[in-house]
């Protein structure tokens, strides 16, 4: 057994774990975040994607003991205060689920993305999610609801101007 | 799925690691980025008694460009590599593999030496290492060695690297100001492995070839040089005629399977085609440079 002290959504969880517990594992069936979803178990899905010290890594490739001292955040971390987070509305909006296996996955990548590329382009965003797999939506939906997200979360920052505003057309050209 | 149990040793010194692989062989394995080994353990292809994580380590996630050329620490993630704006400049072959090696998430996990232990023969990285002739430098409580990659691999999944070493850092040479170079990649989907790959790196030395590299990926029981096209290419005027002769020379080095991914025969000429495809970019970088 090992002692690790794991960060998970801004909590310390300090547990005796067998080495090799999956961070999955770890995560669902000891600190009952059952968000993180197990797909594939082979490393192909992505439906276990969780963050590991800001980056979307794949939970069931790696051990619980590797996350000793590091931190986490899972599906459970992106709302605060029962306020959805941008991403998560993103989704609801836009109808980007529908049996919802893959989406706490695709949430968690998503979030990654936006904090390195706040206004990324379709293109950008497939690719940002290409390790996350669907098998219900054909993707289509998924980006509008990320670019749903991105636009919100910059109107947020800006929120009013409408005079000044630019053209859309200008708009894009300067990005 | 879960591994067979495992202790688990994660030093924070380097001299450790090796103290504790000198303690167990063959028993330990060397645990980097997991992408390879964590799925083989959990399908329970390996079994270790002992696992010693690199991940603690100090200084062994560094790239830095000496005048030399680049040194690339086991912890290097292909991400980084792939965010490199230096690769994209001075190391365009390896700038073109980054991206296409995986998907994101693994991508943020995996490592480039890690990737030439693990010397998959539909590993990128490896031919990528090949046609840039860069070294290994392997440590273990002897002492260290530099192995040139083109000494590097004995067959699937198997290189000269013992129980006992640790690699940890590949050596770039730096190529020369007139060289240009690309990888290609055949692949069903994004996230998947090879079905063929071709890594092309040509100097140019008073308008003629200098040195040539040119490796292949999937096409054999470990990545392989395509040693006599890199001979017909030494020396040579470039341009259309020499890069067809290198093509034909470079598909009879290939000897890929035929399986799910195509017929050997289909992958010969996609062979073919890329080397060609490859060499003639490289040439439009190199003369751009
Ligand atoms: C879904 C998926 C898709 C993939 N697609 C591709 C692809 O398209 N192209 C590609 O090239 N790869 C692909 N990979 C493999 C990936 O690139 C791995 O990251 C890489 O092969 C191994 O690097 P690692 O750091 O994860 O090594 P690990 O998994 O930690 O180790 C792999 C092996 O190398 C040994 N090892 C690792 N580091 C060292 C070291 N420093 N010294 C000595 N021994 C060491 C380990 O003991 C182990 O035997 C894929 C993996 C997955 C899961
Ligand atoms: S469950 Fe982890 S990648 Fe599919
Ligand atoms: S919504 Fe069903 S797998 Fe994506």
């Amino acid at each position: 057994m090992a002692r690790i002290t794991v960060t998970v959504n801004g909590a310390d969880h300090t547990d005796e774990v067998e080495p090799r517990l999956l961070l999955a594992h770890y995560l669902r069936d000891k600190l009952r975040l059952t968000g993180t979803h197990i797909g594939c178990d082979t490393t192909n899905c992505g439906a276990c994607t969780v963050l590991c010290d800001g980056l979307p890594v794949k939970s069931c490739t790696m051990f619980a003991v590797q996350a000793d001292g590091r931190e986490i955040i899972t599906v459970e971390g992106l709302a605060t205060g029962g306020q959805l987070q941008p991403i998560q509305q993103g989704f609801k909006e836009e109808h980007g689920l529908q049996c919802g296996f893959c989406t706490p996955g695709m949430m968690v990548a998503a979030t990654a993305l936006l904090e390195r590329n706040p206004d990324p382009s379709e293109e950008e965003i497939r690719w940002a999610l290409s390790g996350n797999v669907c098998r219900c939506t054909g993707y289509v939906n998924i980006v509008k609801a990320v670019r749903w997200a991105a636009q919100a979360m910059q109107e947020q920052a800006a929120p009013e101007e409408p005079a000044t505003r630019q053209p859309a057309t200008e708009q894009a050209a300067t990005r | 799925m879960f591994p067979a149990a495992f202790d688990y040793r994660s030093p924070a010194a380097l001299e450790d690691v090796l103290d504790s692989l000198a303690a167990y062989g063959d028993e330990a394995k060397v645990l980097a980025g997991g992408m390879s080994l964590i799925p083989m353990m959990k399908l329970r292809f390996a079994s270790p008694e002992v696992l010693v994580d690199l991940g603690r380590v100090p200084g062994l996630d560094a790239v830095q460009e000496t005048p030399d050329g680049l040194r690339i620490g086991a912890l290097v993630r292909h991400a980084e590599l792939e965010a490199s704006e230096l690769l994209r400049q001075r190391y365009p072959v390896m700038a073109a593999a980054a991206p296409l090696i995986a998907d994101p998430l693994v991508r943020n996990r995996g490592t480039l030496v890690g990737s030439l232990a693990h010397a998959d023969p539909a590993g990128d990285w490896g031919s990528v290492m090949l046609a840039l002739n860069a070294e290994v430098v392997a440590r273990s409580t002897a002492g260290q060695r530099v192995i040139p990659v083109r000494e590097f691999f004995t067959g699937p999944f198997s290189t000269v690297l013992q129980p006992t070493e640790v690699a940890v850092e590949v050596r770039v040479p730096r190529p020369s100001s007139r060289s240009g170079g690309t990888y290609l990649k055949l692949e069903r989907k994004v996230g998947d492995f090879a079905t063929v790959g071709v890594a092309a790196h040509l100097e140019l030395d008073n308008e003629r070839i200098g040195r040539a590299g040119l490796a292949l990926t999937a096409v054999g029981g470990h990545n392989v040089v395509a040693a006599e096209a890199e001979e017909v290419l030494a020396g040579a005027e470039p341009g259309p005629e020499v890069f067809a002769e290198a093509a034909e020379a470079a598909a009879r080095a290939a000897d890929p399977p035929s399986d799910v991914r195509g017929s050997a025969d289909y992958k010969r000429q996609v062979v073919r085609t890329y080397v060609r495809r490859g060499l003639a970019r490289s040439l439009e970088l190199a003369q751009a440079a």
